[in-house]
């Protein structure tokens, strides 16, 4: 088990790595200078071979390569910003922000939108799942089957303006979505975010809804579980103890995925309810041709990406004897 | 449907006329990799599921190969049909070394060795015509019938005993005993010299299994073809083989022709094998009792098999030379020629039961002792 | 159409002291093709400590009654008609909480793949201490101890520790000792075993076999042995019934039904079964046809369009009413007893060899 998740995070780095290149070489590929765009419109060739020196662009991209993994391990102190400790991903071409303290700042908002999302997503999601499949076939199967049917085909940039028109602006029910730190307030934190969790977590609930009854249903037909019942279990304990096992695993791949891509920046979020998180900053990075930016964001997102996929693959561990012990 | 087909028995292996080789296989042997190791994964091991087995199969000879799961029949004949790469020995068709032949030199040959699979729910594509499954193979090799393909598949499914008006039909349409008869139609397509036939008949119902048995024996000895019978079920191999190999990890432990394995057994394992098949007794008092022998346990791990003989782990015979020294495939005396043993100590040539029953079994023995 | 001249109800079960009696049993599935008739008009006894033998081919219905007697059919796509008696309590019309006490105690089922019938998730041990605590009450500890007993019972080496795997981490044979262990633990009187020894090799099924009988003849339980396979059947039961597209055909002791068959049906299972003592110069004479759709079957006798001795009835008896069964020793077909007889002797029998 131990050798297996080593093995795995040993294997993302190498595609930590990997990204990075194709990042590098994407970037330089692009036919748009960084340099140009901060020299502004009275630029001289001067200036902007200037720019491009204090930038680092002179040297070649092995150099600039090498320069930035380095600065990454053991950080760098050759800017006019000021030193860079480790992990270094340089200053922001545009904003002269340390890349790292802006992910570090954007990243509570993401965090808290993603988590407490999730959080409201699962339980309403498994707990109308669980209670669709445990009802099979009545009223109440039924109108959940269809509900879900019908939420999840919505959008998040049409349920989130709508929530804001009419529970904000009409009836004043909620706070305008805005984020405070939860150390600071954690009530403001809690009523600012209480409109974005709860339509993103609608969206999501209703997926987990009709997967969370199509895996249990199977798995009540799974001959295991007929032994069980066979063996006089109660129809609940073989229900939450036999079928609801076995229903994890689906559950868990998607939601790995769900999260992680949550975890990388809702960007639609984000902007349907001006909140300042990763996304937004990724948004901003590729604007404005902001290579430091733009690296840190990717690699950030990509190592959450892996992250979470080695989470998922413990999960399987933990839940399934055959993956564990095999 | 015409299933009250007489048949003559099959001839003998002894007087098989042709008699001539057209299969033959010498140290056939498949390993397939263990992977596993730390930090980097690696080849740690091997699953030896065949290991060093010699067979012929002669021109219009059926030849049944027995085994229990994990014995490696399956997998010695898709070695020889090369769908696997042999790790070591050589496969012979017709003198020719086909053992590592590539696509090219296959080419000519693959027409002539067909196969049958044990599931016809997953061996036939579910959106091709029935005419279109049988014709396919003709198609791949390029090869136009006289009167056109659409005939011989109307042809082959009247010799299968399906209708040929069911040409337009898709394989969801028929049973489980008739998409076996299918099956047989398209192997026969290319008049094949040899079918290896891996479990054709084990998924089909008792009823539905006679009269696959019995169409496969038909085309046997009208088409003159030889077979290569893989199965589980002892009594279905011997009502279909000449002869007949036994397997267990991966070794041929006892062959000879049928006769000669059914009554005549020298390998203790052949003993425990046929004594362990459920038997209906119709004779009326039980005359000549079979002998009653229960093995302990299961077959060993295929990845690190037993030294010297591979059943002594089981055997109630076994004695210290069973471990250091491995028996060869040899005729032991009293036993008719062509009939092969590997075991150092050979059991009585009876399968009548003994003074006493062979119980080997732990949990049988303390119950029965009381 | 089919028409019902007498009523093939048997006395009393309970003046007739069995233990299990199922009364003209019905089960019908509705599916999107229309309505299954799993199970039409099945009534059989079984005395304590015996072993009954159901034989039939897929589809004749043999599972779909065993999953019955339990109550472990899906009731929302199922209807079941006519008595279940355990002991003179009726089942079918039991309600959930009485058959959840019933399940596992006084009446254990064994499955075919003890790989999947087993689940992954939990070890051995623990599947096996869990019907056991919650049929006596028994403490953890206690249902351990049993635990342990059980599997040491039933063959498993070092009983001890093997409890703690899981069923992956056992061989084919061992899983399907673990669940004999499992069926066995509360000490049934009644056990359901349906194809328990298919998925296994020759050698370890007879392994199984004689564990099956010994265990039997120590706790003197009752068996419902399911099998496709006459061999199998004619070493493990005590009586035999024969089922067709739902319903029996034949019945009788293990002697009686093998030995002397009066149904065309087991006639055909015979013949057309290859044994290893059977004469090699006879073809196998395999019953023609495949069995019938159960969302239609035919009507009269339902083996009738298989049937190669419908002339000897003669007219259309065959097709337009259907043969009863009787309680005891019987087949269900219209042929004369005499013809029966003849029959066997002259036509099947020198066949079988």
């Amino acid at each position: 088990m131990l050798r297996f998740l080593f093995r795995r995070i040993l294997g993302s780095l190498v595609i930590l790595v990997l990204l990075t290149v194709v990042a590098f070489l994407l970037f330089f590929g692009m036919p748009r200078d960084p340099a140009l765009l901060m020299c502004g419109k009275t630029c001289t060739p001067d200036a902007l071979a200037n720019i491009h020196q204090t930038l680092g662009l002179d040297k070649s991209i092995p150099e600039q390569f090498w320069i930035f993994l380095q600065g990454l391990v053991m950080g760098r102190d050759n800017f006019p910003q000021g030193p860079c400790p480790a992990p270094c991903f340089g200053y922001s071409y545009h904003t002269n922000e340390a890349v790292w303290s802006t992910l570090i700042d954007r990243l509570p908002l993401t965090l808290s939108l993603a988590f407490g999302a999730t959080i409201l997503f699962l339980l309403v999601g498994l707990g109308t799942g669980l209670l669709a499949a445990w009802k099979r076939g009545t009223l109440i199967d039924k109108s959940f089957t269809a509900g879900s049917m019908v939420i999840s085909s919505m959008q998040i940039y049409f349920l989130g303006p709508l929530a804001l028109a009419l529970l904000v602006y009409q009836a004043h029910l909620f706070d305008e979505p805005k984020y405070t730190s939860i150390t600071d307030n954690p009530a403001a934190w809690f009523t600012g975010l209480l409109i974005p969790w709860a339509v993103l977590s609608t969206i999501f609930a209703a997926q987990y809804t009709r997967m969370a009854r199509s895996a249990m249903i199977e798995q009540l037909q799974e001959e295991h579980v007929r032994t069980a019942r066979a063996k006089g279990m109660s129809g609940r304990y073989v229900f939450f103890r036999y079928a609801w096992r076995g229903s994890l695993i689906p559950i868990i791949t998607i939601l790995g995925i769900d999260l992680s891509s949550l975890l990388g920046g809702a960007i639609i979020t984000e902007y349907t309810f001006g909140l300042p998180g990763l996304g937004r900053l990724a948004v901003d990075s590729v604007q404005f041709s902001d290579l430091p930016l733009l690296l840190g964001v990717m690699l950030f997102s990509a190592a959450v990406i892996l992250l979470c996929n080695i989470i998922v693959d413990a999960c399987y561990a933990l839940i399934d004897p055959r993956v564990r012990l095999s | 449907m015409k299933e009250d087909l007489v048949l003559p028995a099959p001839r003998e292996a002894a007087t098989g006329g042709a008699g001539e080789p057209l299969l033959v296989v010498e140290g056939l042997t498949k390993h397939f990799p263990v992977k596993g190791g730390f930090p980097i994964r690696r080849t740690v091991g091997a699953v030896q599921a065949v290991d060093g087995i010699d067979l012929t199969v002669n021109v219009g000879e059926s030849f049944g190969l027995v085994g229990e799961s994990g014995c490696g029949k399956s997998t010695t004949g898709r070695l020889i049909t090369r769908l696997l790469e042999p790790t070591a020995g050589t496969i012979s068709y017709r003198g020719q070394d086909i053992s590592h032949a590539g696509r090219k030199q296959l080419a000519p040959i693959r027409s002539e060795i067909q196969m049958i699979f044990q599931d016809p729910y997953s061996s036939l594509n579910p959106r091709q015509t029935v005419g279109k499954i049988i014709s396919g193979p003709m198609e791949i090799n390029g090869i136009e019938p006289d009167g056109g393909r659409e005939r011989r598949v109307r042809e082959l499914l009247e010799i299968v005993g399906l209708n040929p008006e069911h040409y337009n039909r898709f394989p969801h349409e028929f049973s489980g005993g008739q998409r076996q008869r299918i099956g047989v139609a398209r192997a026969l397509a290319l008049e094949p010299k040899l079918i290896v036939a891996d479990e054709p008949v084990s998924a089909l119902d008792v009823s539905i299994q006679a009269q696959v048995v019995n169409l496969l024996k038909k085309v046997q000895q009208e088409l003159g073809i030889a077979f290569l019978f893989i199965a589980h079920d002892l009594a279905v191999v011997r009502h279909f083989s000449h002869r007949v190999a036994v397997m267990y990890l991966g070794k041929i432990i006892e062959v000879g022709d049928r006769n000669s394995i059914y009554t005549r057994p020298r390998h203790p394992y052949t003993h425990a094998l046929l004594s362990a098949v459920p038997e209906v007794d119709l004779t009326d008092a039980g005359a000549g009792r079979r002998e009653r022998i229960r093995l302990a346990g299961d077959v060993p791990s295929p990845i690190a098999p037993p030294s010297g003989c591979r059943f002594r782990t089981r055997c109630w015979k076994a004695q210290d030379k069973c471990a250091t020294e491995e028996p060869p495939l040899i005729q032991i005396s009293g036993n008719r020629a062509g009939h092969l043993t590997a075991c150092h100590f050979p059991e009585d040539p009876t399968i009548e039961g003994r003074d006493e029953d062979i119980v080997l079994d732990p949990a049988l023995a303390a119950l029965e002792e009381d | 159409m089919t028409t019902l001249t007498k009523e093939a109800v048997s006395p009393d079960p309970a003046d007739a002291g069995a233990f299990l009696s199922v009364r003209d049993l019905h089960v019908r599935f509705r599916t999107e093709d229309g309505i299954v008739k799993a199970v039409d008009g099945l009534s059989f006894d079984l005395q304590r400590g015996r072993t009954l033998g159901i034989v039939g081919e897929s589809g004749s219905g043999k599972s779909v009654t065993n999953l019955t007697i339990l109550g472990l059919h899906n009731p929302k796509f199922t209807t079941v008609e006519g008595e279940i008696l355990l002991e003179g309590q009726e089942l079918t019309t039991a309600r959930e909480s009485e058959l959840e006490k019933l399940r596992g105690n006084k009446v254990a089922m064994i499955f075919q793949d003890p790989l999947t019938a087993l689940s992954p998730y939990y070890t051995v041990g623990r599947q096996i201490a869990e019907p056991f605590m919650k049929h006596t009450g028994a403490s953890k500890k206690a249902a351990w101890e049993r635990t342990v007993e059980m599997l040491g019972k039933v063959g498993i080496p070092n009983p001890k520790e093997r409890a703690k795997d899981y069923p992956h981490q056992f061989s084919g044979g061992m899983r399907q000792r673990a669940m004999i262990a499992m069926a066995l633990v509360c000490d049934p009187d009644l056990l359901i075993a349906d194809e328990p020894t298919t998925a296994l090799d020759v050698t370890v099924q007879a392994q199984i076999l004689d564990l099956l009988k010994d265990l039997q003849r120590e706790f003197g339980t009752a068996i419902v042995f399911i099998t496709h396979d006459l061999g199998v059947i004619a070493d493990m039961a005590d009586d035999i019934m024969v089922m067709y597209a739902g319903g029996a055909v034949e019945r009788g002791t293990v002697n009686e039904v093998l030995r002397s068959p009066q149904h065309p049906y087991t006639w055909g299972l015979l013949n057309s079964m290859p044994r290893l003592n059977s004469d090699l110069d006879a073809p196998l004479a395999p019953i023609p046809g495949a069995p019938p759709s159960l969302l239609t079957p035919p009507s009269g006798c339902r083996f009738h369009p298989r049937c190669t001795f419908q002339d000897r009835v003669g007219g259309t008896r065959c097709v337009d009413e259907r043969p009863l069964l009787g309680p005891d020793r019987d087949s269900a077909c219209h042929l004369t007893a005499e013809q029966k007889r003849t029959i066997f002797i002259e036509e099947i029998k020198p066949r079988l060899g």
